[in-house]
């Protein structure tokens, strides 16, 4: 664990994805109420709050698979587009990782992979099997690419997901409570990876009910509640010293055990 | 047996059947491959697209088969003499009325196509979709390389329900003068009637060695190609 100083230090960088006046409604429900948010480029920023908080709803807004009634979202200083080309090029910078995987069924662990590399950005399938092969040994999954999602654990699957993400060469990835869907004892091959990719510098946006990893390798805490963000802080300063009841209500919760 | 001797005598059995056989496999081609633009209209984020894929299948679906064959070879090509052959050619009329037959049978199979193609899109869970579009993938593509190939293993089923129903269905366009099976059958009826249980075991072990293979190498393929999650 670094000092407070140097975590700060880390978040210094140029603002990446930028959120202002964020507002959703699902019907009568006001899922998000002014989001303010930006992330640095190099940050890692861990998400928390109750189920029903807004907190994935947020994580999916950023890449536009939720869309929003009003405010902005710009990311590497570009607002998010409407549907077509253009969000669709911008998507392909922003890695995405889901709690039930997504891994695409009728495509191989490899296959898996080399898709977006192969269609989005045009490189020779050559040339991205064996940048996914690499990508596979980093998670530790490299014997596994030529099966089918279904004959992998979870956990496996989430790492290859990861691995997915990466092979875009995103600015950022997006985790939705990626350890969620996992049985207990393969949450930290999951979490182990995500680790790694913060200390190497990656962007990250990460909702979690995660706490080590919280505590371990997230820059800033962002504790959302009923739609709102009620508290930013380093991870240290919020475990230890919640400014708000609500914050400390939730700690209390998930902590007692 | 002589019945039997006869009827194959006098009539080119194996001949109609095969232009059966051809109708099917163009009918069948043409059928899934309107079917899939249908179907993908109506999945599309297109209002009008969705539109136009919902009232092609409720306008198609609901009329009978014969009225279709008879607006394309009656009404379309007789009247409006659209043709799709060579009016010079020797084989004018033949392959004129068995290409309009093709085309009805396209059409009127495309609405059933159409519908199993959508029900096979619902079975791919909606987070597969997502994946594709966050790693950056636009509609098409992720259409093209994510839902459909899954959505047809889904549909493989029903597909082949209307493989089989097109099939037997191919026995309408008879009534427009294309030479197959049932065309066939009629002039055997007319001719010689008093053979009429053989003409019936003919034309039924004729399209049950027809379909009933379709049907078998459809179930293996629905189990062969399911997609595991």
């Amino acid at each position: 664990m670094g000092a407070p100083e140097a975590e700060t230090q880390a978040a210094v960088g140029e603002p990446l994805v930028v959120l202002s006046g964020v507002n959703k409604h699902f019907g009568t429900l006001h899922v998000l109420q002014d989001i303010e948010m930006t992330v640095h480029k190099g940050e890692v920023v861990v998400v928390l709050g109750p189920s029903g908080s807004g907190k994935s709803t947020l994580c999916r807004a950023i890449n536009r698979l939720e869309t929003i009634g009003s405010g902005t979202i710009t990311i590497d200083g570009v607002p998010l587009p409407e549907e077509g080309r253009a969000l669709a090029r911008l998507r392909a910078d922003v890695g995405m990782v889901f709690q039930s995987f997504n891994l695409f069924a009728h495509k191989t662990v490899l296959e898996n992979i080399t898709l977006g590399p192969i269609k989005v950005r045009g490189l020779k399938p050559a040339e991205a099997s064996q940048r996914a092969m690499e990508l596979l040994e980093r998670v530790g999954v490299g014997d596994q690419a030529e099966k089918y999602p279904a004959q992998l654990s979870g956990g496996q699957q989430q790492r290859v997901a990861i691995a997915r993400a990466l092979a875009m060469d995103p600015k950022v990835i997006l985790f939705d409570e990626p350890t969620s869907a996992l049985d207990p004892e393969m949450v930290n091959e999951v979490l182990d990876v995500m680790v790694t990719l913060a200390s190497g510098g990656m962007t990250m946006i990460v909702v979690t009910h995660e706490m080590g990893f919280a505590r371990k390798a997230a820059d800033r805490v962002v504790f959302m509640s009923e739609g709102q963000i009620v508290e930013e802080n380093t991870p240290d300063e919020f475990f230890t010293n919640p400014q708000t009841d609500r914050a400390r209500d939730f700690l209390s919760k998930i902590l007692s055990h | 047996m002589s019945g039997f001797e006869t009827l194959f005598g006098e009539y080119n059995v194996f001949g109609a059947f095969w232009v059966t056989v051809q109708l099917t496999v163009w009918g069948a081609l043409g059928a899934l491959l309107l079917g899939t633009v249908v179907a993908v209209c109506r999945v599309s984020p297109v209002g009008v697209l969705q539109q136009f894929g919902a009232w092609f299948v409720t306008l198609v679906r609901n009329t009978p088969l014969t009225l279709i064959v008879a607006l394309c070879s009656l009404g379309i090509s007789d009247v409006m003499k659209v043709y799709l052959a060579d009016p010079d050619s020797n084989t004018f009329i033949v392959d004129n009325s068995f290409r309009w037959g093709v085309v009805a049978i396209a059409v009127y199979h495309a609405s059933f196509v159409a519908e199993a193609l959508r029900s096979g899109i619902n079975t791919v869970p909606t987070g597969q979709a997502e994946a594709a579009r966050a790693i950056g993938l636009s509609f098409g593509p992720t259409l093209r390389h994510v839902v459909l190939p899954q959505a047809f293993r889904g549909a493989i089923a029903p597909l082949g329900n209307t493989l089989i129903a097109l099939t037997k269905n191919t026995t309408v366009v008879a009534t427009v003068g294309v030479a197959e099976a049932a065309y066939m059958m009629s002039n055997m009826i007319e001719f010689n009637s008093s053979l009429l249980y053989w003409i019936f075991a003919i034309m039924a072990t004729g399209f049950v060695i027809l379909t009933l293979p379709t049907g078998l190498l459809f179930t293996w393929l629905s189990n062969r190609l399911a997609v595991h999650r």
